[in-house]
């Protein structure tokens, strides 16, 4: 029987300073013994124990794709104890990562499907995992038109820059991205809060589902932008966070009702969330 | 199926001879309280006794223990490498605990043992040991174990069923486990009917003396709707968020995870937590799902009285032992909270 708390032990690969106020960073991780990454098969929208020997854990949803191989990588906002201590390792440093954990958007499930992301801030991250997984061309034909709408306070602010510039040059998929507020006189995007160019923009509903995920009041504004253009509770699918220890069901603090986040979630469709508490 | 007696007069050889096997605990006297301890012979055994102070699961589940070990120095190859900790899982026996423990550690299997996820610790050590259960003839003023699926001779989880008789024990193997170790154990004597039938009687007439709650309507409550009852402000008002409830009951198995260094090596280590401490849901970013007392108040209560019973079909999460009943310093009582939850009018089932 393996341990299901026992991480993956990897070295961290590359850092990327993400956000011009230096709080995230993507971290690349390779695994020490290939046979772990054999065995950590994941899907977008999954989460990962990011582990410190002598600091804790922290659960972060994995910003690369399956479609990635050899390395995993994660963007990580400077918080508390465990995320401080990260953000000053260096390349080269040895910890650990356990996983994959909880759910993951459906995305096989919709197939043949429009798919419209709304994305805030730094949840962008299982966004960037999706989005470069419905790009790989075999698998970029099994899905219809794909909408992004991704925002962030300022420019500066927006996560993979480089990745965003290159999907916009794309035909293959819409590209909305907007900023709060931008000085940037060369800023050539959006200007607005995310539910007012989701409104402006107004994604069809039809043969479509929308994969949320922000900061709470990005989704509270969002949903009813949404909700009128016609997606339904059922076609709204949202990814939450809570505070996790074990990541897989046994250690009770993730729990929400008849669920645990960390095992049955993150990913629950609006449908699913209106029958549980909004204790989160 | 086997029923064996075992004499009050030989009940130190059958201890003796479990020895040989198994490391013998069982309910022994700590400070003022009762707790599972090692026990060598009758006298180490707090007999009679009502029930222990701590439920059995630090048997399985330690308060805290330690999970991982790991160095820190940069000098060591394996510097930040997390490790298993090796520990050891000798048989053992517990000697005498209620069948209200045993059947609340099925209850907690369900959880720490699901077809998706193992507890490496928690299986290993249910499956090195035996429970040979000791019947409750008295039960406490504070029992309501009958209300909750459970009884004072309950057999659920237990390898070993014992029933007091005036001179003797009636010793029932329940699983092949138990009946392994009655056949291996001396001291042990054939079975007479007539012992057979006292035991029936004392059975029989401590169920009987038992209060009977009513639960049956829990599972068809709109989950939502109870969630939403007003009568939550009433029942936390007193609450002091102190957490004896969650470490007495045999039911609650929350835990959290922390690292601990000393010098240049560390260990991970689990510590049982409680939803009734802000601390237990309080995100990184200082936001807090269940900031306020009420809410907290209420999660260990539906999580235990609905949400169990609808996740798993089964339950619910109480056993009726009372030990949250007798411990609570503000005297909230569950048997309350479970007619309050019973009895309040909702539309419609949860899966509506």
């Amino acid at each position: 029987m393996g341990n299901p708390y026992l991480p993956y032990p990897v070295r961290i690969d590359e850092i990327i300073t993400e956000t011009e106020d230096k709080n995230l960073k993507t971290f690349k991780f390779v695994f020490l013994n290939p046979a772990d990454e054999q065995a950590f098969k994941y899907e977008p929208g999954q989460f990962a124990e990011l582990s410190i020997a002598g600091k804790g854990e922290i659960p972060i949803g994995i910003a690369s794709s399956p479609t990635e191989t050899g390395f995993l990588k994660f963007t990580v906002n400077k918080v508390g104890l465990v995320t401080s201590h990260l953000h000053n390792m260096s390349v080269g440093d040895i910890m650990g990562v356990r996983g994959p954990l909880g759910n993951w958007y459906p995305l096989k499930q919709l197939e043949g499907k429009n798919i419209v992301i709304v994305g805030g801030g730094f949840a962008f991250t299982t966004l960037r995992s999706t989005i470069v997984y419905l790009l790989q061309p075999e698998n970029r034909s099994r899905f219809g038109d794909i909408t992004v709408i991704y925002g962030a306070r300022t420019p500066g602010m927006l996560l993979y820059k480089d990745e965003l510039a290159a999907w916009e040059q794309r035909s293959d998929i819409h590209m909305h991205i907007t900023v709060d507020r931008a000085d940037d006189p060369t800023w050539k995007y959006n200007v607005g809060f995310v539910p007012a160019i989701t409104e402006q923009k107004a994604p069809s509903a039809e043969n479509a589902v929308a994969i949320v995920c922000g900061p709470p009041i990005m989704i509270k504004f969002t949903q009813p932008v949404l909700e009128k253009v016609g997606f339904t509770p059922e076609t709204i699918i949202m990814s939450l966070e809570m505070r996790m220890k074990c990541g897989i069901g046994i250690c009770g603090r993730c729990n929400l009702g008849t669920e645990y986040v960390c095992k049955d979630g993150p990913v629950f469709t609006l449908a699913q969330l209106n029958n549980l508490p909004k204790e989160y | 199926m086997t029923s064996v007696i075992i004499a009050k007069s030989k009940l130190n050889d059958f201890l003796a001879s479990l020895k040989s096997g198994y490391q013998v605990l069982g309910p022994i006297h700590q400070g003022d309280m009762i707790a599972f301890g090692p026990v060598n012979k009758v006298e180490d055994l707090a007999l009679p006794y009502s029930n222990t102070r701590l439920s059995i699961k630090s048997v399985f589940f330690p308060q805290s223990e330690r999970m991982f070990g790991y160095s820190l120095d940069k000098e060591d190859a394996d510097a930040g490498i997390i490790k298993e900790t090796p520990k050891e899982y000798p048989n053992r026996v517990v000697f005498g605990l209620r069948p209200c423990d045993a059947k609340a550690v099925t209850l907690v299997d369900v959880n720490m043992d699901n077809p998706q996820y193992q507890d490496p610790w928690w299986v290993k050590r249910r499956e090195t040991t035996t429970l040979i259960g000791l019947g409750c003839e008295h039960p406490c003023s504070t029992c309501f174990c009958t209300s909750m699926g459970s009884g004072p001779f309950d057999e659920t989880g237990l390898d070993v069923l014992l029933t007091e008789l005036p001179d003797a024990y009636l010793a029932k193997s329940l699983t092949p486990k138990g009946e392994q170790l009655l056949k291996q154990a001396k001291g042990t004597d054939a079975a007479s009917p007539a012992g057979e039938k006292t035991a029936a009687e004392i059975k029989t007439k401590a169920e009987q003396a038992l209060p009977k709650l009513e639960t049956a309507k829990l599972k068809d409550k709109n989950m939502m709707e109870l969630f939403n009852a007003r009568f939550w402000e009433r029942v936390q008002f007193a609450c002091i968020n102190c957490g004896a409830c969650t470490f007495l009951c045999p039911t609650c198995w929350c835990f959290d995870i922390q690292d601990e260094v000393s010098k240049k090596a560390g260990d991970r280590i689990r510590n049982w937590d409680s939803c009734m401490f802000p601390l237990f849901t309080l995100h990184g970013t200082g936001h807090n799902p269940r900031d306020h007392k009420v809410q907290r108040v209420r999660q260990r209560f539906m999580h235990k009285l609905k949400y169990y019973i609808d996740k798993y079909g089964d339950g619910p999460a109480c056993v009726g032992c009372g030990r949250c009943v007798q411990a609570c310093p503000v005297n909230i009582d569950i048997r309350n909270v479970i007619t309050l939850m019973n009895e309040y009018q909702t539309s419609a089932g949860t899966k509506a």
